[in-house]
């Protein structure tokens, strides 16, 4: 009896400390490591954003994957193969880093198989030609990017590291997207005229990338108090669409939106309504390829179970050999 | 001193077996990466696999894919030991205070050359 309350008295003045210097370090802009005191909330909040994370690199495959066979040369299907394998290390990073706050991998794969997780509600959309891979490339990878340079000065840790690697490697996907619409443009009319459909059909999606406008977005406040996030979802969302506006002209074609514009009192670029309910039933499942890309995925998991089994059998066989030998 | 990895994970314990899979999880390794000759490996993050062996080829197609290494090195996460997190200030105490250790101590020979 005594025991415990002594237990639990020391237990809330290392967690007074704890706090503190937990504060502190947020304070300092300084970071957070995994086997710091933090708040169970931080913890939470992390877990949940870095395994979404990871998820949305693993199910990202899925769309691009399916263009392999069909990209129009070898070099093109060389460099499709460099990115699929780029999200694959990308989804394994984040996983890693979402570990180090205590969830197993094994957890989490479930939760996703389970459909208990969530992903990246772009994926959901269905991937018609050639140029859609560009438009990807080009819109999807570059909205990912400016939301994740600024998460690679998140104040956790491994998180932050992680990012730093994904977005080395990111900017090489955006690029060879760019290409891709850059050579449609100025290809025959129907090229021209499949790249601008691929971006008219990404264009809002992209944005929508960015997550719920400000004033419908509960949990930012709390991921900038702690420095997980650095800017708002409407800000980033602001700064892609003037980084867009500049680079769509090279392409020499068009965003689908008439109502971009500069707003010189706020210095922020604004950008027509956007579809906040397709985005809502997209992210409840009820988007064009949820089903799909939840099937296969659950595929991919059972087919391999062999894989699996066979490797643990291998490695129990080659340990029980070298104990033998020794 | 506590056992455990550098990033935190206390390795390799299987969480419970989910329901349509029941096997034990594979172990953490933390991969280490040599850039180039004449640098030491460095941590570049870690990775789950049954055994050394696949942990190498993993390490390699996963933290080299762009040339970054020259040499891997992956170890258990459990057979890491570390100074123990919630000691650190008494732990690294000593140097504290003791800036004569360093160089920039000693400023009367400010200006003297090759010194």
């Amino acid at each position: 009896m005594t025991t415990t309350a002594i237990d639990a008295g020391s237990r809330v003045d290392e967690d007074t400390a704890g706090e503190q210097l937990f504060n502190e370090l947020i304070a300092q802009d300084s970071r957070i490591e995994p086997r710091d005191w933090m708040p169970a909330d931080y913890r939470k909040a992390l877990t949940r954003q870095i395994s979404q994370h990871a998820h949305s690199e693993i199910i990202g495959m899925q769309p691009e994957a399916n263009w392999i066979t069909r990209a129009p040369s070898l070099k093109r299907k060389a460099v499709l193969m460099a990115k699929v394998q780029d999200e694959a290390g990308h989804g394994l990073y984040l996983y890693s880093a979402a570990e180090t706050l205590g969830t197993p991998r094994d957890k989490m794969t479930e939760d996703l198989i389970a459909g208990k997780a969530r992903y990246s509600s772009i994926f959901n959309y269905p991937v018609r030609t050639w140029a859609d891979i560009g438009a990807i490339g080009w819109l999807v990878d570059g909205a990912a990017i400016c939301n994740q340079v600024p998460l690679c000065r998140a104040s956790y840790g491994p998180y932050g590291r992680a990012m730093v690697r994904v977005c080395k490697e990111e900017s090489f996907h955006q690029r060879q997207g760019f290409e891709i619409l850059l050579e449609l443009a100025n290809g025959t009319p129907e090229q021209r005229a499949m790249a601008q459909d691929a971006v008219n059909r990404w264009y809002a999606p992209s944005l929508m990338m960015f997550g719920p406008p400000d004033e419908d977005s509960p949990n930012s406040q709390k991921s900038m108090e702690w420095k997980i996030k650095r800017f708002s979802n409407d800000e980033l969302r602001s700064r892609f669409v003037g980084m867009m506006v500049e680079q769509v002209k090279v392409l020499g074609l068009e965003l689908p939106d008439a109502e971009i514009r500069y707003n010189d009192e706020t210095g922020r670029w604004e950008h027509g309504p956007l579809d906040w309910n397709e985005f809502k039933e997209v992210l409840a499942g009820r988007g064009p390829c949820n089903a799909q890309r939840m099937e296969r995925r659950r595929e991919a998991h059972e087919d391999g179970a062999w894989v699996r089994e066979a490797a643990a059998a291998y490695a129990e066989k080659q340990a029980a050999k070298y104990a033998q030998a020794a | 001193m506590t056992g455990g990895s550098t990033t935190g994970d206390d390795g390799a314990k299987a969480p419970s077996s989910g329901p349509q899979e029941p096997r034990e999880a594979w172990p953490l390794w933390e991969v280490f990466v040599r850039s180039s000759r004449g640098l030491s490996h460095v941590h570049a993050g870690s990775l789950h696999a049954p055994d050394a062996q696949m942990a190498v080829r993993n390490a390699r197609d996963l933290y080299t894919r762009r040339n970054e290494g020259v040499s891997l090195w992956v170890v258990p996460a459990t057979s890491i030991v570390t100074s123990d997190p919630d000691a650190k200030d008494q732990f690294f105490e000593s140097p504290q205070g003791k800036d004569y250790r360093h160089a920039t101590y000693y400023t009367k020979s400010e200006g003297v050359k090759h010194l």
